[in-house]
């Protein structure tokens, strides 16, 4: 298949493989005991790296860390009670994506309010929410607006039609962070074991090349932003391996296809007009994070479904036992916590990671549970 | 007569009686059903004549949307209760089925329904002899829910089933994976990816006609919902074996491996409603692919994996490695990035 199959060539991939196992013999430094920690930020990454075992082809001197950039993996418990709070209310229509469906809070999830009579629907676009909206004027619309700046856009371009058409039925729940701040908040920590970035792919899209820069300047650690094809990742940790070879330390881009170095400006822009940085945001499995949210401007404050409905905020503490932010942190594997495959599984998910399919402990259990 | 169903035609009166006679029984048109008694009356011979096993099957069928690409619910209803029978081995010969209506729905979609039903049971050589028809509130269903039992005779030399399985067999399905599944998603769901991708429903017994003289053959089932991973697993956990699939031998549409990849779904979770998996003795494999191949319905026949002793149902990837294939634990969502 055109744009697939291309990525996924055998041959190439044993190419790559070789010139990494090449180059990490002249990198001594890293062995099997201290390998080279390369954290692939986006749970996109996560998922493929799994899917297709490319943490089995690396030589044992590389070493993955699964990071935060799954927006279901990090989802504070309370946010999910707050929507089922809002589904609950008489003629609410509450949309999502598929993949908060099954998110549980202290209340249960989405999945099992729309199996108590609460109308939730997944919906693939805000826009499919918005035109609900349309097609229900009686009704109210609420959208739960999730994800990085992959999503991010989408929502506010939703947000800047519903105000120019007036639209009085439709609002969201914001739960839309920004990565920047969450990976600066990792590399502040102690004894952080990362030594680069395959930076995500579909975020750059939107946000371009320039606030890498500035964590890889700050904090010395190089960023490779990868396309989600296993080639794209093989590729991206040639590119990581070959800076500490030449003892470069740089923001590089594999995902030309996709991602320009300005970003994409319009939907920037679309961003600054109807979101704005919050004070702090909870995240789940690593706490409260400075300015990683997002909230509405005072123009769009009146589409703030936890306004209109009145919501209070509300803090579901993570099982003191779940290692979540070790796991993020890549102070322990999945395998290590004492909850995982037992407490904590697909079906029944304690923990952050194991929430969403694209969460390394949820990949852990699907694809290296033996 | 209205021209959309009512609580009339479920109260027993005339109404009913009248959507009886002008709809089901001229359309299913066999003498049996026409007896209008409370019990088809099949004599035993005319089955003795097949075989010495009875297969009784029944299954219910409730999908959304209830017309798509490649058939609607009535056909599949047939479908599914032929070859739910036929994968036994047997000849399927007689089916009943119930209907619950919905008040309100339109007489013209249900005509279309059995006229399909009444074409798809002409094409497999079974008859509709006995069936129930019940109508129920506005919401209470949703448009049309059908169920269909039949029976069919195994012949005596065949015995197809888990309990011949064994490690070293061969995996064989009959074409690509997952038409039907995603077929039904993209209408459901509103995706509005343009394709010509339609349901595999089909009739299976002419392609398990072809299989009954070659000896071999071991176990044969319909993908339907759970896809060929449920199959996988259902035949694993009985034999205790395990279930070793090639993820470049699975025969796909380009279509279907498109929307799986855009939302992030696995293929072998789909359903198909034309299908077969079928397990074989390593030394037959050739001469089964070859019986597969030469019926349409089989074109597509592809060797995908083997039977292994290690207990687990695993995929063998692209670049040579295995994962483990788990059961989805609930219904498959997509993914948002």
């Amino acid at each position: 298949m055109q744009f697939v199959d291309e990525f996924r060539d055998p041959k190439l991939a044993k190419h790559l493989v070789e010139r990494l196992t090449k180059l990490m013999k002249n990198l001594p430094q890293f062995s099997a005991k201290n390998p080279l920690y390369l954290m692939e930020v986006c749970g996109g990454h996560t998922h493929s790296i799994f899917k297709f075992g490319l943490d089995r082809l690396l030589p044992e001197s590389i070493e993955f860390i699964h990071g935060p950039g799954c927006p279901v993996c990090v989802l504070p418990m309370g946010r999910i009670d707050l929507c089922i709070e809002i589904a609950q209310n008489p003629n609410v229509i509450f949309c999502t994506f598929g993949d908060a469906m099954r998110v549980k809070g202290r209340k249960g999830s989405l999945l099992e309010a729309k199996a108590q009579g609460c109308d939730v629907r997944i919906v693939y676009s805000p826009l499919d929410a918005l035109n609900i909206a349309l097609s229900n004027p009686d009704k109210k619309v609420v959208f739960f607006s999730l994800g990085f700046e992959t999503t991010m856009p989408a929502a506010a371009v939703t947000l800047q039609q519903a105000k120019r058409r007036n639209i009085a039925n439709f609002w969201i729940v914001s739960q839309n962070i920004t990565i920047i701040p969450t990976l600066r908040s990792l590399l502040s920590q102690d004894q952080i074991k990362i030594d680069g970035f395959i930076a995500p792919g579909h975020v750059s899209m939107v946000i371009g090349y320039a606030p890498y820069r500035e964590l890889c300047k700050k904090f010395r650690k190089p960023f490779v932003i990868a396309g989600f094809e296993p080639l794209d990742i093989l590729q991206s940790i040639v590119m990581l391996v070959e800076q500490f070879a030449d003892g470069r330390c740089e923001v590089e881009n594999q995902y030309k296809r996709i991602v320009h170095e300005q970003g994409n400006m319009l939907a920037q822009k679309a961003m600054a007009e109807v979101f704005q940085l919050k004070a702090r945001s909870e995240w789940r499995g690593l706490g409260e994070i400075e300015e990683s949210g997002v909230e509405l401007t005072v123009d769009y404050r009146r589409f703030d479904a936890e306004i209109y409905f009145n919501s209070k905020a509300q803090q579901v503490a993570d099982d003191p036992n779940s290692r979540c932010g070790d796991v993020l942190t890549g102070k322990c594997k999945p395998a290590d916590c004492p909850l995982f495959g037992s407490d904590c599984n697909p079906d029944n998910a304690y923990g952050a990671l194991m929430v969403s399919s694209e969460g390394a402990c949820a990949a852990y259990y699907q694809y290296r549970r033996e | 007569m209205t021209d959309f169903i009512t609580m009339a035609h479920g109260n027993g009166g005339a109404a009913m009686q009248q959507l009886i006679r002008d709809y089901f029984v001229e359309a299913f048109d066999n003498p049996t059903l026409a007896q209008g008694e409370d019990q088809a009356r099949i004599p035993l011979a005319e089955l003795i004549k097949c075989g010495e096993k009875l297969a009784f099957s029944t299954d219910s069928f409730v999908i959304d949307p209830i017309f798509f690409p490649g058939g609607n619910i009535g056909k599949l209803a047939v479908c599914g209760t032929v070859n739910d029978i036929a994968v036994g081995g047997a000849i399927p010969k007689y089916l009943s089925c119930g209907f619950i209506l919905e008040e309100g729905l339109p007489l013209s979609e249900l005509k279309e329904i059995i006229r399909a039903m009444a074409e798809t049971c002409r094409r497999a050589g079974v008859q509709i002899v006995t069936g129930d028809t019940k109508v129920v509130q506005k919401g209470a269903v949703d448009k049309v829910f059908i169920n269909s039992s039949g029976i069919g005779v195994i012949p005596a030399e065949i015995d197809w089933g888990a309990h011949q399985i064994e490690a070293g067999d061969k995996i064989i399905v009959s074409g690509t994976i997952g038409d039907h599944g995603a077929t039904i998603l993209n209408l459901r769901e509103n995706l509005g990816i343009k394709t010509d991708l339609h349901s595999d429903c089909a009739v299976l017994s002419p392609l398990i006609d072809l299989l009954r003289p070659i000896q071999g053959v071991k176990a044969i089932r319909d993908a339907t919902r759970g896809g060929v991973n449920a199959v996988l697993h259902e035949y694993a956990q009985t034999q205790n074996l395990g279930m070793q699939v090639h993820e470049e031998d699975l025969p796909m549409r380009n279509e279907v491996r498109g929307i799986c990849e855009l939302l992030g779904l696995e293929p072998l979770n789909f359903a198909n409603e034309g299908k077969l998996l079928i397990i074989t003795k390593a030394e037959k494999t050739q001469e089964i692919l070859t019986a597969l191949h030469s019926h349409e319905l089989g074109k597509n026949a592809a060797i995908i994996g083997e039977v292994t002793d290690d207990k687990k149902v695993r995929v063998v990837g692209i670049f040579g490695q295995t994962r483990l294939l788990d059961l989805p634990a609930n219904e498959p969502l997509p993914r948002i990035c």
